[in-house]
């Protein structure tokens, strides 16, 4: 815990209950610079639950968060449960995390230049000119910018879910969080996103995905968690996790979905 | 048929229109501004106010406007001119008209049956589309002006301009409390003239073209966002 500095997130410990339903007990996560790091498992294993407690989607009941060297300060309420101690300071760190959805959830009244320079513009406070010339470079760069002034709905899963990720870079996070991002997505569609996000991979970027592609995870990832009933049951390098997994459940997981 | 009349008392018809029109949208303004108000109260505020908000709205919608005017303008009306200084004021020359009463309650009562519809419409706006909002860190108040608020207000878009389009048709109520709208002139052409269709023709007339511009207006605003069918 003494590098802190040096990554670019570190979380501890989360814990996420919903009744006497424990989702999460106790996962761990630390992402240095360029890391790309997938979560793979199951449904309910508790992966997506443990991606939206990141950026405070959820709120998890126990857990310390280091978002770009900054820790998220909790204090504990009276039903035992933490809390942020400061929305303030949520709203700020969820600036730095971009969020990619499995429902692409673009906001419908605006049209795609519109969405990506909207959390610029109205939460960063940049210009309205310097936040357009960049959101026109990023739907450049994923292969949109001819269809800048169109509605979401007028536009293939595909196409939105790449207008996401567009959104989701224009705040310069320095982690981006996708959750699922092609399980919506017909299978003609899914390959034109995942090539955007390979690319983003090979940039550099720091990632979190959630993911059920298990080819592209093992490509694209320098690191893959396991999950299973809300713990990480493995991790280690893709080779390792997919060729010579050490659990006999992983073992299972991966044997069971390359096909 | 006889409208030998209109060329005396047009400038009493124009009159007239504008006092309709300015019913309509002072009350349509001011009652839009209180329903976001009501609401937001509806959706997502604590007990107490939700069930004021709750009463207001069923009370409001529940009761004939006639006798919400009335009550005002008789009952709230008579008790004014008691408050010491308030006749001296600057404010007594609007406070002692009937525009202002029937003002004041077609604001209310517009604003009882908004508040129902944008609640609805805010329910409706997509979760996913908020949660992408505070996922760029919006705070409450970004996320209600920039996603929320817009989202839900075009989802109402078609029954608010339905809503609009009542409240014109109920504004010759105002004529009951001495106000000279368009149906007060027509009132006052068949006392003078004994003529009894024509002025309601001619004030039929204004009312149909106001309404067309109101929908042919809502119809504007719908379009800017396109919708797939």
């Amino acid at each position: 815990m003494t590098n802190d500095i040096s990554h670019a997130l570190r979380v501890d410990d989360v814990h996420k209950s919903y009744g006497t339903h424990e989702v999460l007990k106790g996962v761990s996560l630390a992402a240095k610079k360029g890391d790309v790091i997938s979560l793979i498992g199951s449904s309910g294993s508790g992966k997506s639950t443990f991606l939206r407690c990141i950026n405070f989607l959820e709120i998890p009941d126990r857990g310390r968060f280091v978002v770009n060297g900054e820790e998220v300060l909790m204090k504990t309420g009276a039903d035992g449960r933490a809390h942020p101690a400061s929305w303030r300071q949520v709203e700020r760190i969820r600036t730095g995390l971009g969020m990619v959805f499995q429902s692409f959830n673009l906001w419908a009244h605006m049209t795609v230049l519109e969405n990506v320079i909207e959390a610029p513009v109205h939460v960063l406070g940049m210009s309205r000119k310097e936040a357009t010339e960049k959101a026109e470079a990023l739907l450049q760069k994923v292969g949109l910018y001819d269809k800048r002034n169109v509605y979401p709905a007028f536009m293939s899963g595909g196409q939105q879910q790449r207008a996401s990720i567009a959104r989701a870079l224009c705040v310069d996070p320095a982690v981006m969080l996708f959750d699922e991002p092609t399980s919506a997505l017909d299978p003609e569609l899914v390959g034109e996103v995942l090539k955007v996000i390979r690319d983003l991979a090979e940039e550099g970027r720091t990632m979190l995905l959630v993911t059920h592609e298990m080819k592209f995870a093992r490509n694209v990832s320098s690191h893959v968690m396991f999950l299973h009933q809300g713990r990480v049951e493995e991790e280690g390098r893709p080779e390792q996790i997919f060729g010579a997994p050490i659990s006999a459940r992983c073992r299972e997981f991966t044997s069971s979905s390359r096909h | 048929m006889d409208f030998s009349w209109v060329f005396t008392y047009w400038p009493l018809i124009v009159a007239g229109a504008i006092q309709t029109v300015l019913l309509l949208v002072i009350s349509v303004g001011f009652g839009f501004i209180l329903a976001i108000g009501l609401a937001l109260a509806l959706v997502c505020g604590p007990f107490w106010l939700r069930w004021c908000a709750k009463v207001y709205c069923t009370s409001l919608r529940g009761t004939p406007l006639l006798i919400q005017l009335w009550l005002l303008y008789y009952g709230v009306g008579s008790f004014l001119p008691m408050i010491p200084g308030l006749r001296a004021s600057v404010l007594w020359p609007v406070l002692r008209e009937g525009f202002f009463f029937a003002a004041v309650s077609f604001t209310l009562n517009y604003a009882a049956y908004e508040a129902e519809v944008l609640r609805g419409a805010l329910l409706a706006v997509p979760k996913g589309e908020l949660e992408a909002g505070r996922a760029f860190g919006m705070s409450p108040a970004t996320l209600l002006r920039r996603i929320w608020l817009p989202r839900a207000i075009r989802i109402a878009l078609p029954t608010i301009g339905g809503e609009v389009v009542l409240q014109l048709k109920a504004t010759p109520l105002a004529f009951t409390v001495t106000v000279m709208d368009l149906y007060a002139v027509a009132y006052k052409v068949r006392q003078d003239t004994l003529l009894v269709y024509e002025p309601l023709i001619v004030v039929t007339l204004f009312y149909v073209c106001l309404t067309l511009i109101i929908t042919r207006a809502f119809r504007r605003v719908e379009m800017q966002v396109p919708i797939r069918r």
